[in-house]
């Protein structure tokens, strides 16, 4: 699915809109002047070398890191340092870990049923209701009732995306879900992440699994040294990489 | 050869095993037996017991108001100390460094001596002064505050528990912190990520987990507390130590009524490690 991201013609509005981000730490430039649209049901990876700052960008997005400058939209909300947008934000956007920081004194489903009820504010018959429903869809319906650690890696990670689109979430971000688990258990998690790209969610998914982004990906954010190098289609990025950095990047990891 | 080795070996076990059986528990359950045998055979240590009985009231009174205090006081005081806000970190801050470096003994004659007189007599100041723009009677309970003769003073048990209170309230505000502390980062991000606010994120996620941890420190820090609360003695408050010195000091049986004043401390303090221990063990099989 090959499109133009600076078509002026898309009808699709951008969902999420950095302008200008700039994370330090200390000295460190983690993100360094970073524009980026995103627009709605968009599937967007971000590679890039370790220290890249693809974790930071991502975390940005929902203000887990507050930037050091530039500005953020989501979903039409200027993100200030305001904790009341901030939370609003969060609120729709969907994050998943690597190390799936599932709660370990909660079963599966109070884990799910938890912000459902306390941040949307959902009665507990609906939470529980849409926690079945978010399990089934990421095939683990029988696991309601058992505590995280009774779990395996790749269906902790399924719970967390489960925890997560249980919130009804407009934009889901993924920092590197499969990294923590077991070759075995990594396809798994992928295949439900790649039947929320067809069902049209937007995501933006840091990994290094480039079959992924092969298959689910409109759009491959190349990240080096806090900048964005590269953005265009899987397709050509992996055919074609225009810059030198992109090419020795790619050249370690194909 | 084979057989020697074996025997050896054997002997090793049977001795680790000795070694390991809780011998310290056996001899203070032997001293306990021993002791109540002669409270029923001796009539002084009858006598005693029946003179330390409301004393030991006082201590256990003393002790769990104080605690619950101190833990309520604990919490709020280390969620003040994780606190990005630095002015309640600041605050919880100096209380707890404050509290810690001054010995309990002085803590609790400071909140006696100083604190309390001075709270009085700047809550009589009000009261004097409504009365004399005629908002009160004369005689309003404000401006009477301290009147021993009406019986309004502030009792000295009162003055102890405040000091115990305030003085653990920085103890368990310490445990309450590393508790927190030691509940990893990813937790909060996670709780956060969802749309939680902090408070919502601190009472449903990060507080549930820190309490399961500090449950032991938290009851060993009842111990020293029923320990301590012996010093409230200093100031007269009828407790089991101030009892045994009234009783000993007219009767001059020292050795059988401090045996019996340690008696009870040991029979609670005992019991009470012992259930932190068995805590301890459920909640380390538990996993987190
Ligand atoms: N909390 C922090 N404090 C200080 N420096 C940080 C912090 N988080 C990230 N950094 C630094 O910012 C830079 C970018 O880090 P970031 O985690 O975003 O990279 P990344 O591309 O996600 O790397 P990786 O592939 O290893 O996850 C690195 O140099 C890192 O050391
Ligand atoms: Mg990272």
């Amino acid at each position: 699915m090959a499109f133009n991201i600076d078509n002026k013609d898309d009808k699709k509005e951008s969902i999420i809109i950095i302008k200008n981000l700039d994370k330090h730490f200390g000295r460190v430039k983690a993100v360094n002047n970073v524009s980026l649209e995103i627009k709605t049901g968009q599937v967007v990876v971000i590679i890039g070398p370790s220290g890249s700052g693809k974790s930071t960008l991502l975390r940005c997005i929902n203000y887990l890191e507050t930037p050091s400058g530039g500005d953020i939209w989501v979903d039409g909300i200027h993100l200030t340092r305001k904790s009341k947008d901030i939370n609003t934000v969060r609120r729709e956007v969907g994050m998943v870990f690597q190390q799936f920081n599932l709660f370990p004194h909660l079963t599966v489903l109070e884990n799910i049923i938890l912000a459902q009820t306390v941040v949307r504010q959902r009665s507990q018959n609906e939470a529980v209701e849409m926690a079945r429903k978010q399990l089934a869809r990421v095939g683990i319906p029988e696991k309601a009732n058992v505590y995280p650690e009774q779990l395996s890696g790749g269906q902790q990670q399924r719970v967390a995306i489960a925890r997560a689109l249980a919130m009804n979430p407009k934009v889901m971000l993924f920092d590197e879900p499969t990294s923590a688990l077991d070759p075995e258990m990594i396809k798994e998690v992928l295949e439900v992440m790649l039947n929320l790209a067809k069902e049209g969610m937007t995501m933006v998914v840091v990994t290094h699994e480039m079959g992924f982004a092969k298959n689910a990906a409109d759009r491959i954010i190349f990240m080096d040294g806090g900048s964005v190098i590269e953005d265009t289609i899987p397709s050509e990025l992996f055919t074609d990489p225009k810059h030198s950095r992109t090419k020795m990047f790619l050249s370690k990891i194909l | 050869m084979n057989d020697t080795r074996n025997s050896a070996s054997t002997q090793v076990r049977l001795t680790n095993t000795l070694a390991g059986l809780p011998w310290w528990l056996l001899i203070v359950t032997l001293a306990g037996l021993f002791m109540i045998y002669s409270f029923y055979t001796d009539k002084t240590y009858n006598s005693i017991f029946g003179f330390l009985k409301a004393g030991l009231i006082v201590t256990m009174r003393v002790t769990f108001i104080s605690y619950a205090i101190a833990i309520t006081l604990g919490l709020l005081t280390g969620l003040g100390r994780v606190s990005k806000n630095p002015i309640i970190y600041n605050v919880a801050t100096l209380y707890v460094q404050v509290m810690r470096g001054l010995p309990i003994l002085v803590t609790i004659l400071y909140v006696s001596f100083v604190i309390t007189p001075w709270l009085m007599a700047q809550i009589n100041w009000v009261g004097v002064s409504l009365a004399n723009i005629n908002l009160l009677s004369p005689d309003n309970v404000l401006a009477k505050l301290g009147d021993r003769s009406a019986g309004l003073n502030v009792d000295f048990e009162v003055r102890a528990i405040a000091a115990l209170s305030i003085s653990y309230g920085a103890f368990s505000a310490e445990i309450f912190r590393a508790g927190i502390e030691s509940i990893g980062r990813g937790q909060m991000e996670a709780a956060r990520s969802l749309g939680m606010n902090y408070f919502q994120a601190m009472r449903h996620v990060i507080l549930p987990q820190a309490i399961r941890r500090v449950l032991p420190p938290l009851g060993n820090d009842f111990i020293a507390m029923l320990k301590e609360s012996s010093l409230v003695s200093v100031l007269g408050v009828q407790d089991i130590t101030q009892l045994g010195r009234l009783y000993s000091a007219s009767s001059f049986e020292y050795l059988k009524t401090y045996n019996m004043v340690a008696l009870m401390y040991l029979i609670m303090t005992v019991i009470l490690s012992l259930g932190v221990k068995i805590t301890e063990k459920r909640l380390s099989t538990d996993g987190f």
